[in-house]
């Protein structure tokens, strides 16, 4: 089936098309360049702070950082984003507070959510999110809006039934729908040419009917005019596409995994050279005009003031509350909860005297 | 080809054999072992459990040891899992499908509740479902969100299937042996929290104990606990604390939650007149309210205070930062013992 992978920037720093140049001014190459080195920092912080247990395991998406940025600026405030939990460099783009993103890492309810902002939780249980990105822009279609909904998903995600009822669904009901896949190479463990034996994730697309596109996903100008172009059909009311951002995860599934059980690591250092899609911005910008020493340097510090003032924001942040696991499961709490709540401050008061 | 079939080695335990310090999740790793080496019929399938493993090492070493055909490193999907799993065990192998964490069995659910469970009576034994479910479960190792779950009420509730928790090195492969070797499908709930937590001396080799038989871990004539899982561990360390005060208690490990072993109950019961059950899950439509009609029904006669129950809250299992709130803790089973004992 024939899917070429976009691409606009090739792994050197050309272009692909020359005349593209027109479109990409300096301020979008700036911004691209900003969320990338963001949230790549952040990744690198948030790691490190795991390491020395100030946060729980934590999920790492060094080397994802074009395909989330580049989608993620691609929308909208007023458009939804549906993440996994490896899309927080997405969220950050989209507005999410860094203070919260950090509080997630750290075991706390806070950090789920991000208040004013159209973002779901993190999906953890995989695939699940897809249908609800669905209804969640068939909504906006009901209440007369022109938003949509970008939801993110991995590679293994397209072996859950979920997927398969997901796109079907906003196929059939022409949703306003971006099914933005990270085909990031594996699934934990697990590398995508033994998850499937399709010869892309996007040829699935022609099975519901709906346009597919297979973009370089360490290419973020591809990765941002693609999925702009995919949300323009949604908001015109054309429905759904689904896009197949092929990257690379570069470490470990998480803080918990042990990837030299199942890759060679040395091998995806080797490979960083190519791939890295920070490194491949870079040689862009040194063709085509954009370095600017002074520039970075101080991006690079304000970006550095950012995190560090995040994680002290996060540490300091009121304890939490053991009322908070009683209080939000209704509207109402039913008795059962009442009593085991009172029964358990009761006691705990007790104990602590 | 020849007919894949049962290694006829004699079924007795050889406990002539060596024994070996182990955890929890080496004698799972070591009963499913043991199987794969007796039984050609035997494959695991899960997601990781491959090349990686397991995310847990449960099935470390088994894949190069038998083979990518028998230890399968599936696509990821449990619904997958399990109907595949339905459709092997119907012809004749014995699958053992490792599901990664508890809560992510539910795509899987319609699998488990509509066939795993009934194949068996609705074709009267003609096709049946011998297969085993393993499921890591359970809070208190600051795991990430949704993947604490204590959701086997879920499944005590179907007809169809059992359930067993054990909760040391040797029950674990004890019981996961019967279970490998049960004709009817059994759902295996290992804790997280006692995978690595402590090493025991496991007989080498082939061992079973009996499903739906509990087992006492502490005998004492004043007060009963009756728990499972990982739990075990915190209402034995509950009632050891409570001999400083003179209460003596019976700590019932029940093993199995379906089906139950009334007897132990009931005799313990019987013996002392005062019982505290523990459990991690949601109290409401918890299996302790199954133990609770099992005392009603064999002991109510014998009972000399109303029974306590410890257990999980009417909550979402909350993320890590408050889920030693959520667990049931030593302290808390103390207070129930000692409530129970003074009324
Ligand atoms: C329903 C479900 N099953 C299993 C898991 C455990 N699990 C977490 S991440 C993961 C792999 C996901 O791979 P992919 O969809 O490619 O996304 P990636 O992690 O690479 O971003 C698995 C199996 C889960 N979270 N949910």
């Amino acid at each position: 089936m024939n899917f070429p992978l976009v691409r606009c920037i090739k792994e050197d720093g050309n272009m692909v098309d020359p005349s593209l140049k027109e479109k990409i001014s300096e301020e979008l190459v700036k911004k691209f360049y900003f969320h990338m080195k963001r949230i790549r920092a952040f990744d690198r912080s948030a790691k490190n702070l795991q390491r020395q247990g100030r946060l729980g395991t934590y999920a790492m998406y060094e080397g994802q950082e074009a395909a989330q940025v580049g989608s993620a600026l691609a929308l909208d405030t007023m458009d939804w984003m549906l993440p996994t939990y490896r899309d927080h460099g997405a969220l950050l783009t989209h507005g999410a507070e860094m203070m919260r993103v950090l509080l997630y890492w750290n075991g706390r309810m806070e950090g789920s959510f991000h208040p004013g902002k159209r973002i779901f939780p993190p999906a953890v249980p995989i695939a699940t999110q897809l249908p609800h990105a669905v209804g969640t822009a068939w909504a906006e279609v009901r209440k007369g809006t022109n938003n949509a909904c970008l939801v993110y998903f991995g590679d293994g995600a397209t072996s859950e039934g979920d997927f398969h009822e997901g796109l079907n669904f906003a196929s059939v009901l022409k949703s306003p729908v971006v099914f933005f896949n990270q085909n990031n190479g594996y699934a934990i463990s697990v590398p995508v040419y033994k998850q499937m034996n399709s010869e892309s994730i996007v040829q699935k697309s022609v099975a519901y009917g709906i346009p597919g596109i297979r973009v370089d996903g360490n290419d973020i100008v591809a990765v941002y005019f693609e999925t702009q172009k995919a949300l323009e059909r949604a908001k015109k009311g054309e429905g759904p596409t689904l896009i197949e951002a092929v990257t690379q995860r570069f470490g470990a599934h998480t803080t918990a995994d042990d990837p030299s059980k199942y890759r060679d690591q040395e091998e995806v250092e080797r490979q960083r050279e190519h791939v890295d899609p920070i490194r491949r911005l870079e040689r862009f910008m040194h063709k085509h005009g954009f370095e600017n020493e002074t520039w970075i340097k101080e991006t690079e510090k304000a970006i550095e003031t950012e995190i560090q003032e995040a994680i002290m924001e996060m540490e300091n942040f009121p304890k939490a509350e053991i009322e908070d696991i009683f209080d939000h499961v209704f509207e109402i709490m039913p008795r059962s909860i009442v009593e085991q709540k009172n029964e358990y401050m009761e006691w705990i008061r007790g104990e602590k005297v | 080809m020849s007919l894949i079939s049962a290694n006829k080695k004699n079924k007795t335990n050889d406990f002539a054999l060596g024994q070996k310090n182990i955890t929890m999740v080496q004698a799972i790793t070591d009963a499913l072992d043991v199987m794969l080496e007796r039984d050609e019929r035997v494959m695991l399938l899960g997601e990781d459990i491959g090349k990686n493993g397991g995310v847990f090492r449960a099935t470390d070493g088994l894949q190069k040891k038998y083979g990518e055909d028998r230890v399968v490193d599936t696509p990821l999907s449990e619904a997958g899992i399990i109907g595949t799993g339905v459709g092997l065990a119907v012809n004749g192998m014995r699958p053992v499908l490792e599901i990664q964490f508890l809560g992510f069995i539910y795509p899987a659910f319609e699998q488990i509740a509509t066939h795993v469970t009934r194949m068996r009576m609705r074709t009267r034994g003609e096709l049946t479902v011998p297969m085993v479910i393993r499921a890591p479960y359970g809070a208190g190792v600051r795991a990430p969100e949704i993947h604490s779950d204590s959701t086997e009420a879920y499944f005590t509730h179907m007809p169809g299937i059992k359930v067993i928790c054990p909760s040391s090195p040797y029950d674990a492969k004890g019981l996961l042996i019967s279970a490998m070797e049960d004709p009817d499908p059994v759902l295996f709930m290992e804790s997280m929290r006692l995978y690595r937590s402590g090493k025991e001396e496991v007989p080498e080799g082939y061992y079973k104990e009996e499903i739906g038989k509990g087992k006492k871990v502490k005998e004492g004539k004043d007060v009963t606990v009756i728990t499972w899982g990982a739990m075990v561990k915190t209402a034995k360390e509950a009632a050891d604390s409570m001999e400083n005060r003179d209460i003596e208690c019976d700590v019932i490990d029940v093993r199995t939650l379906y089906p139950l072993d009334q007897d132990i109950i009931a005799d313990s019961v019987q013996k002392t007149g005062r019982v505290v059950i523990v459990h991690e899950a949601h109290e409401t439509g918890g299996v302790g309210n199954d133990i609770l009609s099992v005392i009603n029904k064999q002991a109510f006669m014998y009972l000399k205070a109303p029974i306590e129950k410890v257990t999980g809250f009417d909550v979402p299992v909350p993320m890590f930062s408050l889920e030693d709130h959520y667990l049931p803790s030593a302290a808390r089973i103390q207070t129930a013992i000692h409530k129970v004992y003074s009324f």
